[in-house]
């Protein structure tokens, strides 16, 4: 989970490194106030979970409090890639020396965590990466051996700083480090960290990512910065129907049928499992298909979930048909999904042998399951049709429906 | 041969008691010859027995009735408490543990990889099902109940490594009804950091007589495929590989994660486009669709098979 400047700043506090004074305001008459703290000129930021707020004017500076609150009014106004700012940042405008850049990150295939730290901040350390790599220092660390601050100084040192730049320096990455650890952070970046003209060193931007599932045990800190558990802080927020696809897999413990996310398409997918649903959704795809949506069954789910599933999928607007697809089962029960999303078709007064368009779960228990969908005369396959086919299939089935002009236009 | 396992291989599980774990424990003893799990480990559940399998307190009690070192874990408790339950399994000398349980925080997984690497242990997974030798033994919930796991897997020359648990019994279900059978199949787990990736467990197939080709699954997210790509030049590899490359359509979508925890995409390198290209560019062919891999696969047994000829 991302989190917003205002807060990442909170936390690079915490972690014990200075930044620039300032502070979060959602309303015109608090930035005003904010600014007044300052006691002197400031920049104004809009705080979204997105990148190019400069560009579309989410960034402004102002000399005088007023100022500050007729910017802030103006960008907390302005939706910037379709996101609504949670607020605005009044921060001083510090006098700045020289930018700097500090993160740490995982490196999946070290299997540890990499300290970044380079002399050409403000921009993005990637591009730096590739275009001036002697201007990048970096540094693994263990996760079980205690950090030791020559580690940073390696790092630092890496990039051809010494004097009193790289004693200032050493400190500041070592609790970075720290915190990223101690906060169960994925991502951990300070850019621009600025050196003032006194010498002094402060992070005037901070960039903060969490990991998912760290949360429970970060609750002390999420509180503290006030971060609900209904905050998913995915790329984009839950939509009405993606929040009720949570609640169907919040009705009971037992296994997952949920992680919905909707599309704009006329096929209901009921697919399974992790790997099952990427290949399936593909494959739908590949065939010209149109997915309403994503989601996952998984560790075999109640009779009432997949119901409640195969329930919210047909009630979409625009799905004509669903179609449920998983790769071979073994601890899913085959029978058990078909009870539900034949439950589902009945309850909401549908045919399930119109409504779904394919049944294609092998697996266990699968002779039980087969037997009930020959009952209600629906359309199953067993191991022996491909995931591919069996999205085929589905498609021609909706597009053959589609084809034919519908009864009330 | 087999990689990682076989008949002899002992383990115990930690966290037998759970639901999903007495099942497992069942499965296990049911397939092949009977897997040899010589204990089980749940706190305060001394004196029990799952499936006549006895239940410890601690690793220690375990490895001391045993009489001898264990080989395996399959450690399938919370994730709040599995580091602890791994950093006991290779304190008390295992070398190989298999992490069931998902939802870990990368912290406790790079803790976890960390000291398996200082011991000499191997980790395999998180949120993996493990590992399977067909008919021979399995290692986790791989394949499901006996019978079932029977209909999937046959012993053959192909090596299977999968992020995704299901798939890996999908491609393999595939590959025994074109009647190419496996070696063994690996359930290396969908997390961003896993104890061993591809490149990790090549070397492993590259020594087994019996591999004559690899089979991966593989998704967004991470920098593994790139790993292997490089290693597969590196290596001048005797084993083709064939790839399956899911979730494509994530490339549309970025900073949104689907399927499994690791397939968060984090840079441009991690795309489903990029990887593809890369894994071709090292001779790895990337199937279309699962149907065509068994093709595929007798195709580059014959060509290198071919070129050592030649």
């Amino acid at each position: 989970m991302r989190f917003f400047e205002y807060e990442a700043k909170e936390i690079v506090r915490k972690g014990g490194i200075p930044t620039s004074k300032g502070g979060f305001a959602t309303t015109s008459e608090e930035a005003r106030a904010r600014a007044e703290e300052v006691a002197g000129a400031v920049v104004v930021k809009s705080q979204v979970l997105t990148g190019g707020r400069m560009k579309a004017g989410g960034v402004q500076f102002a000399d005088t409090p007023q100022a500050a609150a007729t910017h802030s009014e103006a960008i907390l106004a302005l939706a910037i890639n379709g996101h609504d700012p949670r607020g605005v940042l009044v921060d001083e405008r510090v006098a700045v020396k020289q930018e700097y850049y500090a993160g740490v990150v995982w490196d999946g295939i070290r299997k540890q965590p990499v300290m970044l730290f380079s002399d050409m901040g403000g921009i993005d350390i990637e591009e730096v990466a590739e275009k001036h790599p002697d201007h990048v220092g970096r540094g693994h660390f263990s996760t079980i051996h205690p950090f030791s601050e020559f580690q940073a100084k390696q790092v630092i040192a890496a990039v051809g700083l010494s004097g009193s730049e790289l004693n200032r320096l050493v400190p500041i990455v070592t609790r970075l480090a720290k915190l990223f650890l101690r906060f169960d952070m994925t991502l951990a970046e300070i850019n621009p960290l600025a050196q003032l003209e006194d010498g002094s060193f402060v992070a005037v931007d901070a960039h903060m990512e969490m990991e998912n599932e760290a949360r429970p045990r970060q609750q002390a800190l999420l509180s503290e910065l006030g971060v609900g558990d209904e905050e998913t802080r995915q790329a984009r927020e839950p939509t009405e129907f993606e929040l009720a696809g949570e609640a169907v897999d919040a009705q009971d413990h037992r296994g997952v049928a949920g992680n919905v996310t909707e599309f704009d398409g006329n096929l209901g997918l009921v697919i399974g499992a992790g790997g099952g649903s990427l290949t399936l959704f593909d494959a739908v795809r590949a065939h010209g298909g149109r997915p309403a949506n994503y989601c996952e069954i998984g560790g075999n789910p109640s009779v009432a979930k997949a119901c409640g599933l195969a329930k919210l999928v047909l009630s979409k607007p625009g799905v004509d048909k669903i179609a449920v697809m998983m790769s071979i089962v073994s601890n899913t029960r085959v029978d058990i999904v078909a009870r539900g999303v034949i439950k589902a078709c009945i309850e909401l007064g549908h045919d399930p042998a119109e409504k779904i368009a394919i049944f294609r779960i092998p697996g266990a228990w699968e002779e039980e399951g087969f037997k009930i969908l020959e009952r209600y005369g629906i359309e199953y396959a067993d191991r022996s049709v491909s995931l591919h086919e069996a999205a085929r299939r589905a498609v021609e089935k909706i597009q053959g429906a589609a084809a034919t002009p519908p009864a009330s236009a | 041969m087999s990689i990682l396992i076989d008949a002899d291989t002992t383990f115990l599980v930690q966290g037998i008691t759970g639901r999903e774990a007495v099942n497992l424990v069942r499965e296990c003893l049911d397939y092949g010859a009977g897997a040899k799990i010589v204990g089980g480990v749940t706190p305060g559940r001394k004196g029990r027995d799952i499936h006549g399998v006895p239940v410890f307190d601690t690793v220690a009690q375990a490895v001391e009735h045993h009489g001898a070192t264990i080989d395996g874990s399959v450690v399938t408790v919370p994730p709040a408490f599995t580091k602890d339950a791994v950093f006991e399994a290779i304190e008390n000398g295992v070398k190989l543990v298999v992490i069931v349980t998902e939802r870990i925080p990368r912290g406790d997984v790079a803790q976890m990889v960390e000291l398996a690497r200082e011991r000499g242990a191997r980790i395999i997974g998180p949120n993996c099902l493990g590992i399977i030798v067909p008919d021979v033994i399995k290692m986790g919930g791989i394949g499901g109940p006996a019978r079932d796991a029977a209909k999937s897997y046959t012993p053959g020359a192909v090596g299977v490594i999968s992020r995704s648990g299901g798939m890996t019994t999908e491609m393999s279900s595939t590959l025994t009804a074109a009647g190419l059978g496996q070696s063994t199949a690996v359930s290396i787990g969908g997390d961003a950091i896993i104890g061993s990736s591809y490149a990790e467990l090549m070397p492993l197939f590259e020594s087994d007589q019996q591999t004559e080709a690899i089979v991966i699954y593989t998704e967004p997210g991470g920098r593994m495929e790139a790993e292997l790509a490089r290693w597969v030049t590196e290596r001048n590899s005797r084993l083709p590989i064939v790839a399956f490359m899911a979730g494509r359509f994530m490339d549309e979508m970025p900073g949104m994660s689907f399927g499994h925890a690791g397939t968060i995409v984090e840079g441009k390198e991690d795309t489903a486009s990029e990887k593809i290209a890369r894994l071709a560019e090292a001779g790895i062919v990337v199937a279309e669709e699962i149907s065509t891999i068994p093709e595929l696969v007798r195709e580059r047994i014959a060509v290198s098979s071919g070129s050592t000829a030649g």
